[in-house]
Order: C-alpha cells, then sequence, then structure tokens
C-alpha cells in the first residue's frame, strides 16, 4: 500500500497555478526526492501534504485515509525546514519533547524517547542547551530528532541541507540517508540541488513549472531523461537536433549534422516513434577527448578544437567546437588538460546516448 | 571651534531642558514653604504631607487604576490586531493599519473635542469606562507598532513547526507565539500605562465631574496656589514614568537574551 497518494492535486493563486494536475504514489518506507528550480511547485505540493496549504482540487491520502480536511497538528507528521525552525525559547530537550506533550506519554517514557531521539542524531550531551548555542549542522540535527521522535507517518523535509556549508551538507546527506534508513519512516524530500537528490532517493520526481517531468529511480532519471528540461537539469547535456531514420535490430538510427549515423539502443529511447525528428541527448561526462590519431575502439569520432578549459580539479569542463556547434564535455584529467586551441578528436559511444521526442 | 560652538549649544538646550525638572526635583525636598531658592533645609515634609492628601492619593488610585486597564486592554487588542494583520491576509488591511495607527497623528486635542461632541450627539453622559476607552484609543497605537514590529521578526515556520508537531492553532499560541512575542508586549503594555498615566489633555475633556487624576490634580491645584506638594508630586511622576519604562526595557533585554531574541 502506498503511504502517500495524491491524485490529480491542483494548486492555483489567486491568477497564477503552482501545482497541475498532479499525481504520485509514494510507497511504505521510501525515500522520494522532489527535485526542480524554485518555483517549479515543489515546496508548495509538499506544504500541501503537511496541512500548511489546501489543495485547490484534487485528494491527499496517507496510508490511504483520504486527509485533506484534516487540520496539520492531527495529520501526525514529521517536519524538517531549511532555517531548522527550533523554538529559541526551549531548551534542546523541551524542543524534541515538544511533540510528546500532545500524544499522552509518560513521562519517563518521554524522557527516554527524547534521549534515544538525540543519540540516534549522534547529538545526546546538548539537552540542556538552548538552540542559539548549537552550530548550523547541530541545529537541523534536533530538528531531525524533534520530527522522528513522534515517529510520524510521513517525515517531510523542506530543503533541509540548503542553510548549511558545503563540506557540511555533505556529511549530513550521508548522515541523513543512514538515520533514514534505520527507521524506515516513508519521506518525502524537497530540493533543488540534483546532485542531494542523486545520492539520497529510491524514487526522484523531477518537476518544472507545476508540472511533473518524469519519476523514477536516479539511474533511470540520469541515464534516460524523459525530456530535454530533465536532461539540462540533472547535470550537464548537449542537446542536438536529430533525424530518425529507421530501426535496425533492437537499435533507433539517428542521423545528426555532426556525428553521421548514430544507432542508439531502443530502451533509451521509449517515447521516440521510428521516423522523424528527434532530440539527442548526450551527457557532458560520455562526450570524451583524445587527441587525433589515438585508437578509438567501438566509439564514433569526429574532429573538434578545443574553445574554452574550465579546470575544476579532478575534471575538467571543456567547450569545444565540431564544425557549427559548440558542444560541453566534462573528462577525468588522466595526465594534463587540453589546452585552449588544441585540435582533439571526440569520441562518443552509440549506447551513452539517448533520444527525446521533439516537444 | 565649529564643533565646539555646535557642542556648547547642544549643552545649552538640555539645560533649558531639564533645569526645570531638575528645579522641581531639588525644590520637592526644601523645608521651606515657599518653593523657592535659597533652599532653607532638606527635608521629606512635602512627600509626607502628600501621603496625607486625601484629594491625591485619591488621583494616584485613579491614575493607577486607569493607567493599568488602559495597559492591559490596550495589549490584548493591540497583540489581537497585529495577529490579525500579520499572519493573516485581512481585506483591506493596510486601511485598517492605517486607522489604528491614525491617532498618533491627529493632534490629541482633535481627538478629545471630536469623542466629547460625538458622545454629546449620542446623549451619553461622561463616565470612568469612556475615559478609559478615550484612553486606549490612543495608547493602542503605541502597543501594536512595537508588538507588530516584534511579530515580523517571528519566522512563520516556528509556528509550522509547532502545529505540525501535534499543538493546536491556540497552543501554538501560547506555546510559542506569545512567549516569543513577551518583551514586546510588556514594552507596549508599560508604553500604554505611561503614556496614560501622565496624560492631561484627552483626561481633561473626557473625565466626569468628581474624578481626578494626578495631572488632572496638580492642575487644579496649580491653579490657587503653588505648593511645595506640587514639586514633591512632580518629583514621583518623574519617578514613575522615567523609572518603570527602564526597568521594563531592563527586563524585556533580559527575557531577549533568554530566549534568543
Amino acid at each position: 500500500m502506498s503511504a502517500v497518494t495524491l491524485k490529480d492535486i491542483v494548486k492555483r493563486f489567486a491568477d497564477f497555478t503552482a501545482v497541475h494536475k498532479m499525481s504520485l504514489e509514494i510507497p511504505e518506507g521510501s525515500f522520494v526526492t522532489l527535485l526542480g528550480p524554485s518555483g517549479c511547485g515543489k515546496t508548495t505540493t509538499l506544504r500541501m501534504v503537511a496541512g500548511l496549504l489546501d489543495p485547490s482540487e484534487g485528494e491527499i491520502a496517507i496510508g490511504g485515509r483520504r486527509i485533506n480536511d484534516v487540520p496539520i497538528h492531527k495529520r501526525n507528521l514529521g517536519l524538517v525546514f531549511q532555517n531548522y525552525a527550533l523554538f529559541p525559547h526551549k531548551t534542546i530537550a523541551e524542543n524534541v519533547a515538544f511533540g510528546l506533550k500532545y500524544r499522552s506519554i509518560a513521562r519517563d517514557e518521554a524522557r527516554r524517547r527524547v534521549q534515544a531521539a538525540l543519540d540516534l542524531v549522534q547529538l545526546p550531551d546538548v539537552g540542556e542547551r538552548y538552540p542559539k548555542q548549537l552550530s548550523g549542522g547541530q541545529q537541523q540535527r534536533i530538528a531531525l530528532a524533534r520530527a522522528i521522535v513522534i515517529e510520524p507517518d510521513v517525515l517531510l523535509l523542506d530543503e533541509p541541507l540548503s542553510a548549511l556549508d558545503a563540506n557540511l551538507r555533505e556529511d549530513m546527506r550521508v548522515e541523513l540517508k543512514r538515520i533514514q534508513e534505520r527507521i524506515g519512516v516513508t519521506t518525502i524530500f524537497v530540493t533543488h540541488d540534483q546532485s542531494e537528490a542523486l545520492a539520497m532517493s529510491d524514487q526522484i520526481v523531477v518537476m518544472s513549472k507545476g508540472r511533473v517531468e518524469q519519476v523514477g529511480p536516479p539511474e533511470d532519471v540520469y541515464n534516460t531523461p524523459a525530456s530535454e528540461f530533465v536532461a539540462n537539469f540533472l547535470g550537464a547535456s548537449n542537446i542536438l537536433e536529430a533525424n530518425c531514420v529507421g530501426r535496425e535490430g533492437e537499435s533507433l538510427i539517428v542521423e545528426t549534422s555532426i556525428f553521421g549515423r548514430i544507432p542508439v539502443p531502443a530502451g533509451k529511447a521509449p517515447k521516440v516513434s521510428d521516423e522523424g525528428p528527434v532530440k539527442l541527448v548526450v551527457r557532458a561526462e560520455k562526450l570524451q577527448l583524445a587527441a587525433r590519431g589515438a585508437p578509438a575502439g567501438d566509439a564514433i569520432e569526429v574532429d573538434a578544437i578545443v574553445e574554452t578549459v574550465d579546470y575544476q580539479g579532478q575534471a575538467v569542463r571543456y567547450f569545444v567546437r565540431a564544425g557549427e556547434r559548440q558542444l560541453q564535455a566534462i573528462n577525468l584529467i588522466d595526465e594534463r588538460p587540453f589546452s585552449e586551441g588544441a585540435p582533439v578528436s571526440l569520441r562518443l559511444r552509440p549506447r551513452d546516448c539517448a533520444a527525446l521526442p521533439v516537444s | 571651534m565649529g564643533w565646539m560652538a555646535i557642542r556648547g549649544w547642544a549643552l545649552l538646550v538640555y539645560l533649558f531642558m531639564f533645569l526645570p525638572v531638575a528645579v522641581v526635583v531639588l525644590l520637592s525636598f526644601n523645608s521651606s514653604e515657599f518653593g523657592a531658592f535659597p533652599m532653607a533645609g532638606f527635608s521629606f515634609r512635602w512627600f509626607v504631607e502628600l501621603a496625607n492628601n486625601e484629594a491625591i492619593l485619591r488621583a494616584f488610585r485613579t491614575s493607577i487604576i486607569l493607567g493599568s486597564l488602559t495597559a492591559l486592554i490596550s495589549t490584548t487588542f493591540g497583540v489581537l490586531a497585529s495577529l490579525a494583520l500579520i499572519r493573516y491576509r485581512v481585506p483591506g488591511s493596510n486601511l485598517i493599519s492605517t486607522l489604528l495607527i491614525a491617532p498618533i497623528l491627529v493632534p490629541e486635542v482633535v481627538l478629545a473635542v471630536a469623542l466629547l461632541l460625538f458622545l454629546n450627539f449620542l446623549s451619553i453622559n461622561k463616565s470612568f469606562p469612556l475615559l478609559l476607552f478615550g484612553h486606549v484609543i490612543f495608547t493602542l497605537p503605541f502597543v501594536i507598532l512595537v508588538v507588530q514590529a516584534r511579530l515580523v521578526g517571528i519566522r512563520r515556520d516556528i509556528e509550522e513547526a509547532a502545529m505540525s508537531l501535534g499543538a493546536s492553532p491556540v497552543q501554538t499560541f501560547f506555546q510559542i507565539t506569545l512567549p516569543l512575542l513577551l518583551p514586546a508586549v510588556l514594552a507596549g503594555g508599560l508604553f500604554a500605562f505611561t503614556i496614560s498615566f501622565d496624560d492631561i489633555t484627552g483626561t481633561l475633556f473626557w473625565k466626569p465631574g468628581g474624578v481626578e487624576t494626578v495631572p488632572t490634580q496638580i492642575f487644579a491645584m496649580l491653579r490657587n496656589s503653588i505648593s511645595p506638594e506640587i514639586n514633591a508630586l512632580g518629583t514621583v511622576m518623574i519617578v514613575l514614568t522615567v523609572g518603570l519604562p527602564l526597568l521594563g526595557a531592563a527586563i524585556a533585554r533580559q527575557l531577549a537574551r533568554k530566549s534568543g531574541g
């Protein structure tokens, strides 16, 4: 049974529709991420599940029970905000115990649960302190402890890592995923950060302009984007105008001006018809630069000139010109990166391409 | 050279403002019958006489009751109005906000006469509750301004977190919003009390016969003679109206420090 079901949810504000007819099934115990740029409706969706906004149309069910008319304080949800939202006038222990006050739990049991929650987030000794005596990362751990101590039916995380420093963010990402797996709570996570989404999710829901673009496990969303938007939002992609000219076994033959004929695996072009214009998606990290004349193996190769080199440490991002087009390639650095103006050979393996219908 | 002149001038302005106050305080400890320099000797006799003056004691009681009730009602309404205006989308909230703040801008005399004429028109007699009503009207803006400023600083997601944890909106208000708002509520209440306590313009227009507040009592006493008792009363008033807000501010700072303001 699904833990959370959204059925044809619509949210309108005055003259603006934030969410268009959205339907979604979230399985029990899974970690689902709503991913998209700001204004895509992901936070609005989360707030409707939380009960902080009423949907204009449609139904929301948690554990099979319709909850449209259940006020937020009776929904039994754990909510974690970007800015922690700890109660500044209460101690950490009082913060974590807050939700237990409304759940007729005996005092000893409550104290035991608060300590267990603090242990879980690895801050067992801060109970007597006040929130502002803790660092941002610690405050966010406490906010998480406060949300899970009530044993919520669903855990809702609204960009919980965005206010943290880059290094801390990656630690917290691992930590958050560990805790979620440990307690097995169904989790909806909202973020605009693709790496967080890819690293943590069982399912990613990519949203744009109030519509769901694609739902799927991270690898599917990453390798087989369902739309141009998804291809560009997750990582860097080159989108090429192309023409599908027919089918050969398990491959669709796609013709491009730069690379000529490419046999794209049918599994990576699920929505494309056998003939007509298509868009070819080539991920920047699948486009390899090599010295001209080096063996190409099974890859298609074309000549190109390096235009811009964007050095990133372990990798480098090149902008190269092949014919009329500028293409982006992200390569790991083997010895030393190619320099600007260098003539190179650009390699592409057909199985790394995906094709999209022209919208 | 220019700066020296400005400094000297500023000093003179301050002297002009505060010297009379200092004289009143000083003369209130004068043992002589006549309130004038040179002082004959140091004495508390005018304070003692003040404490034995029935009329003044009655005026004091009236002022304190009036001030306290004004503070209580103004803070209650002020907090409710601020919540409505900041936390909820009320149609015409800009207009309402302006109307609530307007009494600060309208000259008090105009407000006083207007209310009086209005009551006359309704053939309602002057009474203590109406006096109280008048005081509430022109202390309310101060409370609203102070409370609104603080309320804007209380993040909405803190209240949302409380509700998600199971607190109803009313429980959230008393558990979260009010404690965080408390410094502003206390400050607003003190404002209301002191403004009510030393108001004279409105009070002269609105007070029913036989009721005197401290300022109107002083005013009445001055018409007969200048008794040194008035100096003593002035000193007590200064201590109350300056000391109370200072005390309040100190308490508010303490509370704010504890709650992470």
